[in-house]
This record gives C-alpha cells, sequence and structure tokens, in this order.
C-alpha cells in the first residue's frame, strides 16, 4: 500500500493539474515539465543509483529525438501506419543503440575517466551533428507533423493539450518502469557498484558489466524523452544534444536531489518552473539560476528531497515544532534579504535598460519610479537588514537542526 | 496560502503577465521573440529598444492604430533557440498576441515559420502573423514562402546580387576569399558569391571557400595566415557576432589591406571593438543608411532614440518598416483580429521609408524590396556613429530597389 | 616552409595560452579533486579586469594587477564556498562551480554589457616584429610566448625545487600524512586554488586583446582546458605543457590545412566513391580539416582515455 500511494497521487496529479489550472500557457509547461522529469529521471539511473557523472547525457535523448521525428517524417512521406503514440519506440530504440555503442568503450572504470568520455563523445556528437546535414539538419534541424499518422483515441494531435495525455502517460510509464528497475537485481548490483566497486567485485557482481546495464536503460528512458520532446514541438535540433542541455539535466538532478528516487521529478518541476515562470519575467534567470545552485549546493547539498527527507523525519518524531521559530526567521529574513538583492538589480537594469525619461516600472506587482531614491533605499534596507538577521539566526537553525536529527 | 494556490498564482502571472495600459483603448500586442539573456542578448535588447521607440514615435503619438488604439511590444526571450522560440511563440498565442516579431537566426526562424504555418492551420480562428525583420535565408521567400510570414530586410541573395554588381565594377579586383560560418546561412551566402560572380565577372578568381564551426573558433589567426597566403584582394563573410569580431580582427592584423565585404560588421561593440584598424577595409552590405542622412525626418527620428538610449543605436532601420507598414496594414484591412484581413492589406503594399526611398512589400514571395547600400567603416563624415565609437557607416554605393525582378520559386497559397 | 614556420609561431601562441590555464587546473585538480567548471571564467574575469585596470593605470601594471585581484577573488571563493561543499564530496563541489560559472558570465554581463569590449594590446607592441613572406608577426605575440615560458619556467623551479613545492608535491599524493606532520592543509589548498586563478587570469590579460573580451570567452574556452590536463596527466606540469603545445599545433595546422574528406579517399584510390557518394556519406566526404579542426582534441582524448586513462605524463589513473 505504501508503495502504490506516491504513484496514485501523480496519476491523480497528472489527471487532474490541467483542469486545476485551465489558463492560456499551463499545458505548454506541463509538457515540458513531464518531458524534463523522464529526462532527469533517466540521468538518475546514473548519477543517483550507478554513481556514474555523465557530461554528455543530452546525446542520448538528443538522438532519441532525431529517431522520433525521422519516424514521423516517414509516417508522412510513406504513409507508414505507424500510430503517433508507438513513436517513442523508436526514441528508446535509438537511445538504447548508442547508449550500447558508447558503453562499450566507457564503462571499466566510472569517476573521472568515465565523466571526461562522456564530454568528448558528447562534442564529438554534436560535431557530427553539424556536419552530417543529411541526418540532423544542420543547425535548422529536422522537422516533421506530427498529425500524418492514423488517428487513434479519436485524436489527431492537432492541440497541445491532446498531446499532453500522450506525453504524460508516456512520462508516467517510463518513471514507473525506471522505479521498478531500482528494485530489480540489475537495479540493486547498480547501488552495490556506486557505493564500493571493488567489495562489488569480490562479491561476483562484474562492475563494468553492471554499469553496463544501467548505462544501456538510461539510454532507452533518455531516447523516450527525446522522442516526447520530438512530438511536443515537432521539430528536434541539435541542441537537444548539446552540451548544454547535458549540463542543465545534471543541475536539475541535483536540484532535486540524487539520493531519492523522487528527487528528479521535484527537480523539474521546480527547474521548469523557475526557468518558464521566471524567464518570462525577467532576463537575469540566469543569474539567479546560477545563485540558487550556489546557494543550495551550500546549504542543502542533498537536494529539495534531502530537506523534505530530513524534515518527514522530525514529523515523525513530533519535534517539528523545535524547528518553526528559528525556521520562520530564517525564511523571511532570507526572502526580504533576496527581494532586496533583486529589487536592487532590476531596478539599475530597468534604469540602463529602458532608456532616459522612462524610469516608472513596475516589480513585485508595485509601481514606482527607478529615478526616485525611495525605491533604492527601500531594497538596500531591506536586502541589508535581511542579510544580518539571516546570518544571526542561522546558527540557532543548525543548532536545532542537530538537534532534532540526533534521536 | 497553500502550495496549490501559490502555484496558480505563478501561473496566473505568467499567463497575463505585466501588460501595462497607458491608453484606455486595448493595446495592439505584438510579440518580440528574440534572444533577452545569453550570449546574443545585446541585439535583442537593441531590437526591442528600437521597436518601442518606433511604436511609440511613428504610431503611438500619432494616435495609434483603429482609432486611438497603441501599438505595444511585448517581449519574449527565446535565448536564440528554436526550443524555446517555439515555447515562447504558444505562450505568446496563449496569452491571445496575434503578431509575432522575430530576427534573429535563420535556424530559429525557419522553426518558427514552420511552426507558425502548422499552428494557422490547425487554430484557424487563432491564427497569427510573422513579422520577420532580419532573418535573410532566402528559403523563407521561396521553397518554403507562405501567406503569413513576411520579410522585411533584403535577404540574403538580393544583397549578394547588390554586393557583386558593386564588386564587378572595380576592375582592379581579381582574387576573391569566402569565409563563413559551417550553417545554413554561411553556405547560401558561399553558394550565392560564388555563382553570381562566376557570372558577372568569370575572369574574377575564387582562391578560398571555407566554412568554419559557428561560435566555436578561440583562434582565427590560422584562416587569416591562410587568406594573406592565397594573394586574395577582397575578403566575403557573412559572419556575425564573435565570429565577426574575430575573423576582422585577425585577417587585419595578419597585415591584410583589402576590402572586407560583410554583412553584420556593425553596432552591438563591433564597430567599436574594430576601431581604427577596420577604417577602410571593413565594408557591410544592406539596407537603411545613415551618412549622409536622405531626409531630414530620419535624422530627428536617430536622434531622438539617442536621447531615449544613448548607448543603444538604431542599427536595424527596417524596424521602423515592420512597425509603420503594420499600422497601415491593420488600419486597411479594419482589424487587428482577423490577421488574414490584415496579411492582405500588406501584399504590394508601398511605403515611403523615413530612410528615403520606397519600400514594397511584393506580393508573390513576401519580401520586401527596397534600396540596398554598400557601405564603408569609417570616421570620416560621419554625422550619426554607432556604438558611440566615433566611427559609423558611410554609404558608398546604392543599388536601387535591389532584387525588384529577382526571381523566387515561391507558390503563395492564399487562404 | 613558409607555412609552416608561421603556423608553428602561431600555434605556439595558441599552445602556450592553454597551458597557463592547464597548469593551474591541473594542480587544483589533483589537489582537491574537484573538477573546476569555474576556471575559464577566471580566465574572462582576468581579462575584464585587465581591460578595466589599463584603463586607469595602463597595461603593464594591469597585467600584475589584474591577477592578483582575481587571485585573491579565487582564494575567498575556495575559503568560503568550495571549503564548505568539499565535505558533501565531488559531486556537489562540482555543481558549485557549475553554478559559480553561471553567476560569473551573468555579472560580467551586467557590469560590463554583453557587447565586446575594446581591450586594446599596449601602443609599445602593437606593430608587426616581422614578417613570413607577407604574413605579420605581432610583437605582442611574440611577448605571450616569453612571458608563457617564463611563467613554465617559475613554476617547474617552484614545485621541484622550492620547500613549497615539495609540501606542495606530498600533499597531492597522500594529504593526511601532510597535515598529521603538522603543515596547514587546508590553507596549502586556498594557496594552491588562488595561484591556479592568478594563472588563469594572466592568460586572461594577455589574450583579452587578441582574441577579443566579450562574456562568451570562457565557454568558447571551456571544457578544452579539461581535456588538455587529462591528456597530459593529472597533476603533471610537464604534461600539462606537452598537451597545451601539441593541441595548440594540432588545431592550428588543421584549421590551416585544407584537407577534405575526398582528399582522403582519393590518397587510399577510392577517388570515385566521393562523386557517387549521396545523403550522409556525401556529407561525410566534403567535410574538411579546418571544419573540424576545433573537435580534433576532443577525439584525442576519447582515445587517451581508452587506450592510457593515466594521461601522456600522469602517474596516477584519473
Amino acid at each position: 500500500m505504501r508503495a502504490v500511494l506516491p504513484w496514485a497521487v501523480a496519476a491523480t496529479a497528472i489527471v487532474a493539474l490541467p483542469f486545476t489550472f485551465p489558463g492560456g500557457g499551463t499545458i505548454t509547461i506541463l509538457n515540458q515539465m513531464a518531458i524534463t522529469i523522464t529526462f532527469a529521471l533517466s540521468y538518475n539511473m546514473l548519477l543517483g543509483q550507478g554513481g556514474m557523472l555523465s557530461f554528455g547525457h543530452a546525446v542520448y535523448m538528443g538522438l532519441g529525438g532525431y529517431g522520433a521525428v525521422h519516424l514521423m517524417r516517414w509516417i508522412e512521406t510513406d504513409g507508414l501506419s505507424i500510430p503517433l503514440p508507438l513513436v517513442p519506440l523508436a526514441g528508446a530504440f535509438v537511445g538504447l543503440a548508442f547508449a550500447a555503442l558508447v558503453g562499450l568503450i566507457s564503462l571499466r572504470r566510472a569517476g573521472t575517466t568515465f565523466a571526461m568520455i562522456s564530454l568528448g563523445v558528447a562534442e564529438l556528437v554534436v560535431a557530427s551533428a553539424v556536419i552530417m546535414v543529411t541526418i540532423f539538419g544542420g543547425e535548422g534541424g529536422i522537422s516533421a507533423d506530427r498529425t500524418m499518422g492514423p488517428r487513434v483515441f479519436g485524436s489527431q494531435w492537432f492541440t497541445a493539450a491532446e498531446v499532453y495525455w500522450l506525453i504524460a502517460g508516456w512520462a508516467f510509464v517510463s518513471a514507473l518502469l525506471m522505479y521498478l528497475f531500482t528494485q530489480t537485481p540489475a537495479g540493486r548490483a547498480a547501488n552495490a557498484v556506486r557505493d564500493n566497486a571493488q567489495r562489488a567485485a569480490f562479491l561476483g557482481i562484474s562492475p563494468a558489466r553492471t554499469r553496463f546495464v544501467s548505462f544501456c536503460a538510461s539510454g532507452v528512458f533518455a531516447g523516450i524523452a527525446g522522442a516526447l520532446l520530438a512530438i511536443n514541438l515537432e521539430i528536434v535540433t541539435d541542441e537537444a544534444l548539446g552540451l548544454q542541455t547535458s549540463g542543465e539535466i545534471l543541475l536539475v538532478t541535483f536540484l532535486g536531489g540524487v539520493g531519492h528516487f523522487a528527487g528528479p521529478v521535484l527537480g523539474a518541476i521546480a527547474f521548469t518552473l523557475v526557468k518558464t515562470v521566471i524567464g518570462l519575467e525577467t532576463p537575469f534567470w540566469g543569474l539567479y539560476t546560477g545563485a540558487l545552485f550556489v546557494v543550495l549546493v551550500m546549504f542543502a547539498p542533498r537536494g529539495l528531497a534531502g530537506i523534505i527527507a530530513d524534515h518527514l523525519d522530525a514529523v515523525r518524531r513530533g519535534q517539528l515544532g523545535k524547528l518553526m521559530v528559528p525556521y520562520l526567521l530564517v525564511t523571511c529574513s532570507g526572502l526580504a534579504a533576496l527581494l532586496g538583492a533583486i529589487g536592487l538589480l532590476e531596478l539599475a537594469f530597468h534604469l540602463r535598460e529602458a532608456g532616459i525619461g522612462k524610469t516608472a516600472l513596475t516589480l513585485f506587482w508595485t509601481g514606482m519610479d527607478a529615478a526616485h531614491p525611495l525605491p533604492w533605499v527601500a531594497f538596500a534596507t531591506l536586502g541589508v537588514a535581511g542579510c544580518v538577521l539571516c546570518y544571526r539566526s542561522l546558527p540557532t537553525l543548525r543548532a536545532r537542526l542537530a538537534e532534532v536529527r540526533t534521536p | 496560502m497553500g502550495i496549490t494556490s501559490r502555484i496558480r498564482v505563478l501561473l496566473t502571472a505568467a499567463a497575463f503577465g505585466t501588460a501595462s495600459l497607458s491608453f484606455a483603448a486595448e493595446p495592439v500586442r505584438v510579440a518580440y521573440i528574440d534572444p533577452m539573456s545569453g550570449p546574443f542578448a545585446s541585439t535583442g535588447a537593441q531590437g526591442i529598444a528600437q521597436f518601442r521607440y518606433a511604436a511609440d514615435v511613428l504610431v503611438n503619438e500619432k494616435g495609434g492604430v483603429l482609432g486611438g488604439r497603441p501599438i505595444e511590444i511585448v517581449g519574449f526571450d527565446n535565448k536564440v533557440s528554436p526550443k524555446e522560440t517555439l515555447i515562447q511563440l504558444q505562450v505568446a498565442i496563449d496569452r491571445g498576441i496575434r503578431f509575432i516579431a522575430q530576427g534573429n537566426g535563420s535556424h530559429v526562424a525557419n522553426a518558427l515559420n514552420e511552426a507558425i504555418v502548422k499552428h494557422n492551420r490547425r487554430n484557424p480562428d487563432k491564427r497569427v502573423l510573422y513579422m520577420n525583420y532580419s532573418a535573410v535565408d532566402p528559403v523563407m521567400t521561396n521553397e518554403k514562402c507562405n501567406f503569413w510570414h513576411f520579410r522585411f530586410d533584403a535577404n540574403a541573395d538580393i544583397k549578394m546580387d547588390a554586393l557583386t554588381d558593386v564588386m564587378a565594377a572595380d576592375a582592379d579586383l581579381k582574387k576573391v576569399y569566402i569565409i563563413g560560418q559551417d550553417y545554413s546561412f554561411g553556405k547560401s551566402v558561399a553558394s550565392a558569391a560564388t555563382r553570381m560572380l562566376a557570372d558577372k565577372r568569370p575572369d574574377i578568381e575564387i582562391v578560398g571557400n571555407e566554412l568554419h564551426p559557428i561560435g566555436k573558433v578561440k583562434d582565427f589567426t590560422p584562416f587569416a595566415r591562410k587568406i594573406m597566403a592565397s594573394g586574395a584582394d577582397a575578403v566575403i563573410t557573412g559572419n556575425w557576432g564573435a565570429d565577426m569580431v574575430g575573423i576582422g580582427k585577425s585577417v587585419i592584423g595578419a597585415g591584410f589591406d583589402g576590402p572586407i565585404y560583410t554583412f553584420y560588421a556593425a553596432s552591438d561593440g563591433i564597430t567599436r571593438t574594430l576601431g581604427a584598424d577596420g577604417k577602410g577595409k571593413i565594408r557591410i552590405i544592406g539596407p537603411g543608411s545613415l551618412n549622409p542622412p536622405q531626409t531630414e525626418r530620419v535624422g530627428v527620428y536617430v536622434e531622438g532614440f539617442k536621447a531615449r538610449h544613448p548607448d543603444k543605436d538604431v542599427a536595424q532601420p527596417r524596424i521602423t518598416h515592420v512597425v509603420s507598414m503594420l499600422a497601415q496594414a491593420i488600419n486597411d484591412a479594419g482589424t487587428a483580429d482577423d490577421v488574414a484581413k490584415v496579411a492582405s492589406a500588406m501584399e504590394g503594399m508601398e511605403h515611403d521609408s523615413i530612410w528615403g526611398g520606397k519600400v514594397v512589400m511584393r506580393a508573390q514571395d513576401h519580401q520586401a524590396i527596397q534600396n540596398v547600400y554598400v557601405m564603408a567603416h569609417s570616421d570620416e563624415n560621419i554625422s550619426h556613429d554607432l556604438d558611440n565609437s566615433g566611427f559609423g557607416l558611410l554609404r558608398e554605393a546604392t543599388v536601387e530597389q535591389a532584387g525588384l525582378n529577382s526571381p523566387t520559386t515561391c507558390d503563395m497559397q492564399r487562404p | 616552409m613558409d607555412w609552416f614556420l608561421i603556423n608553428l609561431i602561431d600555434g605556439l601562441v595558441t599552445g602556450l595560452l592553454l597551458f597557463l590555464l592547464s597548469s593551474g587546473l591541473t594542480l587544483i585538480f589533483s589537489m582537491l579533486g574537484v573538477l573546476n567548471f569555474a576556471h575559464a571564467s577566471f580566465y574572462m574575469l582576468g581579462a575584464y579586469f585587465g581591460y578595466q585596470i589599463s584603463g586607469a593605470l595602463g597595461f603593464w601594471l594591469a597585467l600584475l594587477v589584474a591577477p592578483l585581484v582575481v587571485g585573491g577573488l579565487g582564494a575567498l571563493v575556495e575559503r568560503h564556498g568550495l571549503r564548505r561543499v568539499h565535505a558533501h564530496g565531488h559531486i556537489p563541489e562540482l555543481i558549485f562551480t557549475f553554478g559559480l560559472a553561471l553567476l560569473i558570465e551573468e555579472l560580467v554581463q551586467f557590469v560590463w554589457g554583453r557587447a565586446h569590449v575594446p581591450y586594446e594590446a599596449p601602443a609599445a607592441l602593437a606593430h608587426p616584429a616581422f614578417s613570413i613572406a607577407g604574413n605579420a608577426v605581432e610583437a605582442y605575440k611574440i611577448f605571450m610566448i616569453l612571458l608563457a615560458l617564463g611563467i613554465f619556467a617559475g613554476l617547474l623551479w617552484l614545485v621541484t625545487r622550492t620547500r613549497t613545492g615539495l609540501i606542495i608535491q606530498a600533499a597531492l599524493t597522500n594529504p593526511q600524512m601532510v597535515q598529521s606532520i603538522g603543515h596547514d592543509v587546508p590553507r596549502l589548498f586556498m594557496l594552491v586554488f588562488g595561484a591556479g586563478t592568478a594563472l588563469a587570469a594572466v592568460a586572461g590579460v594577455i589574450a583579452g586583446p587578441v582574441l577579443g573580451t566579450f562574456p562568451g570567452m570562457g565557454v568558447v574556452l571551456g571544457s578544452i582546458v579539461f581535456v588538455t590536463i587529462v591528456i597530459g596527466g593529472l597533476g603533471s606540469i610537464t604534461g600539462a605543457l606537452i598537451a597545451s603545445l601539441g593541441l595548440g599545433w594540432l588545431t592550428t595546422f588543421a584549421k590551416a590545412s585544407s584537407f577534405s574528406g575526398a582528399d582522403i579517399l582519393a590518397a587510399i584510390g577510392q577517388e570515385g566513391v566521393a562523386d557517387t557518394a549521396t545523403g550522409a556519406l556525401a556529407d561525410l566526404t566534403t567535410v574538411t580539416l579546418p571544419q573540424i579542426g576545433d573537435v580534433l582534441p576532443y577525439l584525442v582524448m576519447v582515445l587517451v582515455l581508452v587506450l592510457r586513462p593515466s594521461g601522456l605524463m600522469g602517474r596516477r589513473e584519473t
């Protein structure tokens, strides 16, 4: 029962979300989120469960996407009678094939050797994508029309909303399969090899073969994520397999927490929200994301899932009350510091970019005048006071946390 | 406030954005989808400033469109990524925006073009128009032309045709070296240059035709050495951004003396960086010329812009055409919602450019036909400089109504 | 011959520049075990500080001051950031430098803008020193070569001939032992990190005028520095030099050549294939060496790692 509950919640959320937030733009964000979740979970099969740090995981997603987009083109031009919901299988196949190929040469060692080989392979694949225009379409990518296949469930997949059910469904099934994988002997062996490869070898588990199995499985799901991306946008370009995408998924997975199966899911949800919602409001989303990661890694290196896990424990032992006051202090002062810093940055940016005479702006739903000293003073005071208070109240929080953690 | 309601607030904020209403009447909104963060953000920031200024000065201060509705430019950051662009397009459509302006990156433009065709076919009640103010891949007004796309810049073939006309007139020119970025635009520049030079001046030898990876080259010196060794009299390049600065600096640094013909070697810090070294060497081809100004209006317009944005330039003259012609088309059509009517009004429109000369939106392929100029990077006789560097673009040659009779393979399908 | 000579000099400049970056990184990597993704960001900071300071104090003082400032920043980052994260393992450290790189790039854009800044070589060196067959070689490039060689000699002396160097070498292999005989290893880590970033900043100050100073300059160089130290062997300064020079010449000669896929086919007597090829095969036959010159180092790295995981001069496996 306890194992089924989270999945039931997830399934309910998938069905309920589009109806809860019917506003325009929601479906676009949800589709994005589902794809990122699938991709992040597949990445964590390597990083969290297998202890393999990859700098080139987007390669498998990108290639899976190209596989799917080519299949959709064949459906259109050659009239293949393959329904759209089966197209992700093409992505899975391409992801698996390439992962098996790269796995053959790169898995003798984990650690830096594996990481650097993954980086090198990623650069080489990106370079090939630019050169082999026939397959990858150059920087313009390959586009297709998803509506050309046979009709399924009465849907021709015209709108993002129709596609949502397909993407969310595949993401759910993939997540479930990835979870089941962790319960198989192969999944357990991956954990053993991650923790101590030498010991695992003594126990008769071949580290290289164990890594190979994880790596191939991870390639399959990355390929599915790529295919979902291809279905969603009907185009795949070389950025899907690029290094930036690879770096991003490392950050997403880490943000969520590599130590817990649901961590990457949280990371993907949070990151998609940050990128789409904050990205629409400010050109500094990159700055804020960078700062977020630096702060997170310094204060919560186990990610969002780690934070939650810590407190679930405290809740179970009925000790959450002890944490309330210091939390309130740290959160409020931290938010004030954040608000102050963001405010100053946005004011300065507005003054520089909007042009002379255009000093009015809306920040945090409040109208203000960037030429007037008042908002500057207000934000600066808020920021400094927040910083000082936050810094002062942190030790208390740490002490209480330590107290709560030791039973 | 619970987590769900917090998310709902975030999502609602995303959906409705920050529409600022300065007019009582509902504004006609134009989504500007271009880079606002990342390495190409300065181009995007320049562009949106020019769009907003053009909307204010050319339309809103004169009473707006449809009897008092202002034009509002809403920025969407696409990070010059096709994927992000399509997501932002979706968000813009969800917000009820019907006019899309985009210009940076032919790959982005092609992805956007295809997505808009599909969207308009599948959602006849929510169609959108695409104002392409800067992407010059010829494909978009040939094989992939469509009723919803309008191009306001001269396309790469038209520019190259004008440029090779000017080059062909130079009797001393014997050897030309072509170098560009390894992608569709770089390739189309190279093939157009080879084809047209062979046609106009068969005696000119193409001594080098080279592609390099886009945005990845750390040091252009080896390429510059090859250009020197080839004995070229002139260089043609379609490079932009850091790749333009890189090739320009290293070719000049290696001691090259002849003209370097470019498409994008101006503003965004490039003029300032090339500075005195580029004088007498860098040439640029494009529409819209400011030194000397051809009309009184444009001088006033540019000075007004510099008064508002002292650190920016009016680097993309055709933005004034986009805004003016869109306003005109909306007024002629009498609607800002039925974009098919607006598109019909735009077809064949003749417009008196504030930059001088006439702009015609050719109906058969939606390519704007306008004067194209060859301009030199210089600090003499410059009344309007770029990057506040004292250097600007001095008009050297004019090709009137460039590409007026240029062929197109477009078979325009009208709804 | 002229062609060879001129590219030999250009490749030397590229290689030595790479060495300034990789020598610092290889020390940091082998000592702290961190894949420092922000290393190229410190290089960029060096260029921007060089530009800013040379505007006020002139180029020569900037060459001295900018690396000191950036090195100080690096030491602060190690002291107050990395050291904290160190306890949690290598991946959090890596994420920290990842986030830091993002942060530095965005801050640079905020302060100096997104476009190129006009950072120029000092007037005293901005003239051709000599020319080979019409190709000018600027005096500034000769200066870059001499400076980098001087730094290599200094580093080698420092690491192999001084007491500090011996402690560093000892700490590389066995930090606990060094700590227990009374040396302040955390302080040593901080110094090495600061010195490494200062070296990167030197590279930035002297490369800025040649390669352009813009927010993307760190990313362009980015991972190639890792490639260099992995090929050279972790912790080996001589290995870093050999790998840097090798990669400098490899990329320079690749770009300077004009081989294409069709030439290779012709060389093995298969001319016909190139003429009849279609699709992906045709893409391969038309590709030229200059087109792929900048990705060759990655190919070399993959081959090295598969065949000899300790790198060229490394004594232990990566």
